[in-house]
């Protein structure tokens, strides 16, 4: 059994490690009602975009000729994937997650026979995919410094990937993200960017006759490049707030189990100092019974 | 009846501003200065660096804007925008490194037409703004 000394460091160490956890508790309640806040305020841009585009590709007769960022570029040998991730580790599951479900893709894609090519938005996720597929990761990109999600950020990465699509590099991009539900619950997402899915077409409102000036293709071609940037905020923003929320849970389960340790340990402690006491008592009480 | 459509400008932060009284707005279209007044036709366009004007009542509030795509329909004006700033609000610092922005975008050689057009009118709005 451990010493009396011994158990009570460990109580104290256990009861500190529970401070830390518990203010990254709350640092991360605080910041997930910001970022939350910062998601919903992103939304109407995200779903008016979305909804400008589908009118416009409606609109579009010649499909053949479509700009390419929404057709494709006819084939689908190339996968890049954009596996967006957090900078900073204690947030439970949510890194790993995002990999697992990267992972299961990329293993879907290379045994078809195709390439794939990686892109990692965040440095844990770089961290986590080097090791088995470090000859596929041709960026890493991190956004340590800036403080908050921001447009900027998010259109370098779209500029990124629309000059890379332009040389060919690649032919269908894929984003990986968290999207945010609640905050225990973050659901891992893959969503195709490029080309642009289009979305069921049988929608129940009809189609609206919209005047387009420009040309339609014009238009769509000035739009396109705006919509990726756009999806990689939108992604950026479900990232954080999810990445939030998934410390908040992790960091209160922490305190949690800490608080469960610190009960145990104590009962413990106390035991033994008992039978110290007892055995003190007894060897007293011996010692006077002998004489 | 009245005479006023609603207007939405969004930013990707988020909702810049939204007024249900608008009388008039003239956009910088890509073809050149668009006046929408009630019960336009529907239209989707895009914008070039320039003024929007939007008119309410008695008042005209001036926003200088850097790109956007603009959707009509149904008496509601949304204008998508990734910059946008009320002129009240631009500070001469802000406005030279705006233009020193521009101007080092324009030394590229590789830039293609339409982007060297949209760089030149920016560099012009904001001369004119100075």
């Amino acid at each position: 059994m451990a010493s009396l000394d011994d158990l009570k460091k460990r109580i104290t160490s256990v009861k500190s490690t529970q401070k830390i956890t518990k203010a990254m508790k709350m640092v991360a309640a605080a910041k997930l009602r910001k970022a939350q806040e910062s998601a919903e305020k992103g939304r109407p841009y995200s779903d008016k975009m979305h909804n400008i585009i589908l009118n416009l590709s409606k609109n579009i007769n010649d499909k053949e000729n479509a700009p390419k960022l929404l057709a494709g570029s006819g084939k689908d040998n190339v996968h890049l994937c954009v596996v967006m991730t957090s900078d900073r580790g204690l947030c439970g599951g949510f890194n790993s997650n995002i990999t697992k479900k990267a992972k299961s893709y990329f293993k879907k894609i290379l045994d078809s026979g195709k390439e794939i090519k990686i892109v990692t938005v965040g440095s844990k996720g770089f961290d986590q995919l080097k090791r088995a597929y470090k000859e596929h990761i041709i960026e890493n990109i991190s956004f340590k410094e800036s403080k908050n999600v921001n447009y900027f950020d998010a259109d370098k990465v779209g500029k990124m990937i629309i000059e890379k699509f332009e040389k060919g590099e690649f032919d269908v991009c894929t984003i990986f993200f968290n999207k945010f539900k609640n905050v225990i619950t973050q659901i891992p997402q893959e969503q195709q960017i490029i080309p642009l899915k289009s979305e069921k077409s049988d929608d129940k409102n009809d189609v609206m006759n919209y005047e387009f000036e420009p040309e339609e293709d014009e238009i769509l071609n000035n739009l396109l490049p705006k919509n990726i940037s756009t999806q990689i905020f939108k992604a950026m923003l479900e990232n954080s707030a999810s990445e939030q929320g998934s410390r908040m849970s992790a960091m209160d389960n922490a305190t949690r189990n800490a608080g469960e340790m610190v009960e145990k340990l104590t009962i413990e402690y106390n035991r033994s100092r008992q039978a110290a006491i007892t055995k003190e008592l007894i060897e007293i009480i011996s010692g006077a019974e002998s004489l | 009846m009245s005479d006023s459509f609603n207007l939405e400008i969004v930013n990707p932060e988020k909702l810049f501003l939204s007024l249900d009284n608008v009388s008039e707005v003239v956009v910088p279209a890509f073809e050149g200065d668009m006046g929408i007044l009630k019960d336009h036709i529907s239209i989707i366009s895009f914008l070039k660096p320039g003024i929007v004007k939007v008119f309410t009542g008695n008042e005209v509030k001036e926003l200088y804007i850097e790109d956007g795509i603009i959707e009509f329909s149904e008496n509601s004006l949304s204008i998508l925008t990734s910059k946008i700033i009320d002129i009240k609000e631009i500070k001469k610092d802000d406005l030279s490194s705006m233009i020193n922005e521009a101007n080092e975008a324009l030394k590229d050689e590789n830039l293609d037409d339409q982007k060297r057009f949209i760089a030149n009118q920016k560099i012009d709005v904001l001369n004119r703004l100075n």
